[in-house]
């Protein structure tokens, strides 16, 4: 095993896919020499050369067709936008071409779109976003939100791997902030496979990506009130892991749902629906969710302190559960 | 590989008027090609101190584009500036304490701290602050510009986009409709020879970028952004043309990023020789020359400007850093209008 950190754990996926594999190339805005916006591909222009790390123009349409299109023919790209919130911009290419291509013409797609993602960095409303809930209601593509290192590059070498477009939202916030254990051998991660970070018998939180550590912090702290929190990271969003949701809710029969994403529309509501339609008689308390509020991510330290989830709201939520 | 064919058609498109410029006019172009860049330094400072969140950004080299294109409207017109145009708003007649207060995401800011930098809008001012996705604006624009059409009010729209942005499909369909609607619209391309790290080379392939508007049937031109007098004439030529009802113009204005991306980029990628050359075309500086032997500028003169801004700028940090910060239950939920 070694320690990396979550943004270091992305690189090496890369390098160590496109070693391997000479049909893997990298394709974005500044990723080349320049090492991309937050340096997650430095270095691989050097060691790899301008045709598999290709600095394109930028329009983000462009990359994500071009991705698309170089997928049918058996390519494996990764295009990386540069904020995730830019990807709107490629919004056509991807719920039209990349997510319905094998389904109408049986030809396989298999692309990775890399999306930094998420708030707590003062981006303000254009460099802060969640986009995930955008793709969750498109068939034919797969959606990962990885938290943690080991998760990063498992699961980025699956996307990879995959013969499908697979949306990867890795968050900014994380890059440099944590540090895991990575084993020194390869390994993946598979794809619609949840995790359970925390063993808990009294409420289950379900969350993905940022909520993950919040969740984690707050059960920590219900340790010393004898409160049990289970901690089912889902990793995968499409597909989504039911089985593992289900035999947590079976097991505490609380359950609180946690994203960073906004509330109305997010993943949280379909989760909750699935519980609802499947484990309804399990339920010990209502269903709850932990989001930020219904409105665009704001500059201001003050007001993006306020909208973001965090530990305190994510305890004061288990705590009612608990009370329940 | 240039494109040969499209070589001389575009720069005579536009008949060059001898738009007279007063003495007063040119100490107001140098004063608010000074305040701006000033400006910046100090938004630059008060981040490093850790005053300012996000990002900074510096037009440093892009002083005459932003100022001479702003003078070139009227009162009634409507402007839309992007990141490094940051003198364009102050030349609109926003002030430095909003805009100090817009870059420290304070609640008595424009944008009430929803959003920082240049981003708000200001119906009264007619300014709209840029948004960050490239090119989302240049269609925006072109609403602007159609309802003034029917509205009949006579205004043009300036809107600016960098080299990098010209790429974005939103460029593309915005001129397209403003050409065959006969939009009121002007669209400068900074063309400052890089986006982030992104050389112009890897950009496109056209020898300028002003030949776009051949395709597209609509006025273009390439001229050199660090005049700020050119800049002003040719601007004021687009602005007369669209006021008349003829339709859009494409204005390429060359320039240099002289700093980074924003502040943490150290632009080490930027060959020293081209930062060199560049360095020679400053626009304030050459300007300054120029105004010193027209004799309209003097040493006391330019002390006299210096001290006013600074004494701006000292007001305005003053007033944003000691201004509080908004609370979400006066401000974020309102996400509709009433
Ligand atoms: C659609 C979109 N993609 C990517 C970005 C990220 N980004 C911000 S500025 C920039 C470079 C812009 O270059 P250019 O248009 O030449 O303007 P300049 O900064 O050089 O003035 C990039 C890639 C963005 N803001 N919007
Ligand atoms: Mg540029």
């Amino acid at each position: 095993m070694k320690t990396l950190t979550y943004i270091e754990a992305i690189s090496e996926a890369l390098w160590e896919e496109m070693e391997r594999d000479k049909n893997v190339f990298l394709l974005g805005e500044d990723i080349g020499k320049y090492g991309g916006a937050f340096k997650v591909t430095k270095g691989f222009h050097e060691h790899f050369g301008e045709e598999r790390v290709i600095d394109t123009v930028l329009a983000e349409n462009a990359i994500i067709g071009a991705a698309t299109g170089a997928a049918m023919m058996g390519m494996r790209p990764i295009a990386e936008i540069q904020f995730a919130d830019f990807v709107s911009n490629g919004f056509n290419q991807l719920v039209n071409n990349s997510a319905k291509i094998f389904w109408r013409c049986n030809i396989p797609v298999p692309m990775v779109v890399r999306l930094p993602s998420g708030g707590g960095i003062h981006g303000g409303p254009y460099h802060s976003i969640n986009p995930e809930a955008w793709f969750f209601h498109i068939p034919g593509l797969k959606l990962v939100a990885p938290s943690t290192p080991y998760d990063a590059k498992g699961l980025l070498k699956s996307a990879i791997r995959d013969n499908n477009p697979i949306l990867y939202f890795e968050s900014k916030f994380l890059y440099r902030r944590i540090k895991g254990e990575v084993p020194t051998n390869d390994y993946t991660v598979e794809i619609g496979k949840a995790d359970i970070k925390r063993n808990g018998n009294d409420i289950s939180i379900i969350t993905y990506g940022t909520g993950v550590h919040w969740s984690l912090e707050a059960a920590k702290i219900l340790e010393e009130e004898n409160i049990d929190v289970e901690v089912l990271d889902l990793r995968s969003l499409i597909p989504i892991d039911k089985e593992a949701i289900f035999s947590s809710v079976k097991k505490t029969g609380k359950i609180l749902i946690v994203h960073e994403d906004t509330l109305t529309g997010g993943i949280g509501g379909e989760i909750a629906a699935l519980i609802s339609d499947n484990c309804f008689e399990f339920l010990d308390a209502p269903i709850k969710r932990i989001a930020s509020p219904d409105t665009p991510i704001p500059f201001a330290p003050t007001l993006e302190d306020h909208f973001l989830p965090n530990t305190k709201k994510v305890l004061s939520a288990l705590k009612s559960l608990a009370k329940y | 590989m240039k494109n040969k064919t499209t070589k001389k058609i575009s720069k005579t498109y536009l008949i060059k008027k001898n738009n007279h410029i007063s003495s007063n006019m040119k100490l107001q172009f140098y004063y608010h090609m000074q305040l701006m860049r000033k400006f910046e330094e100090t938004v630059f400072k008060l981040y490093r101190q850790g005053k300012v969140v996000g990002g900074a950004y510096s037009s440093e080299g892009n002083e005459a584009t932003a100022i001479g294109s702003a003078f070139a409207l009227e009162k009634n017109d409507y402007l839309f500036p992007m990141h490094r145009d940051i003198g364009a708003h102050f030349v609109k007649g926003q002030s430095v304490k909003n805009l100090m207060l817009n870059y420290l995401g304070k609640s008595q800011s424009p944008a009430r701290g929803h959003d920082g930098t240049g981003h708000y809008a200001d119906m009264k001012l007619k300014i709209f602050g840029n948004i960050s996705p490239l090119g989302a604006m240049i269609p925006l624009a072109n609403g602007v510009a159609l309802a003034s059409k029917m509205k009949k009010e006579k205004s043009v729209v300036l809107n600016y986009i960098g080299d990098g942005g010209s790429s974005i499909g939103d460029f593309h369909e915005a001129l397209v409709m403003a050409s065959v609607m006969k939009l009121p619209l002007i669209l400068i391309i900074e063309n400052n020879q890089y986006a982030y790290s992104t050389h112009i080379s890897k950009q496109f392939i056209v020898e300028k970028l002003s030949d776009r508007a051949i395709g597209y049937g609509i006025n273009g031109i390439t001229i050199d952004g660090t005049d700020v007098e050119l800049v002003y004439k040719t601007t004021k030529d687009a602005v007369e043309n669209a006021r008349k009802g003829n339709g859009p113009t494409l204005i390429e204005s060359v320039t240099m990023r002289m700093q980074g991306h924003a502040i943490h980029d150290d632009a080490s990628y930027v060959p020293k020789k081209l930062m060199d050359y560049w360095k020679k075309k400053d626009p304030i500086v050459v300007y300054e020359k120029k105004l010193f032997a027209e004799k309209i500028l003097s040493d006391k003169k330019k002390n006299e400007i210096l001290s006013e801004i600074q004494r701006q700028l000292d007001e305005a940090s003053d007033v944003a850093l000691n201004s509080p910060f908004p609370v979400w239950e006066d401000a974020n939920e309102k996400v509709f209008a009433e």
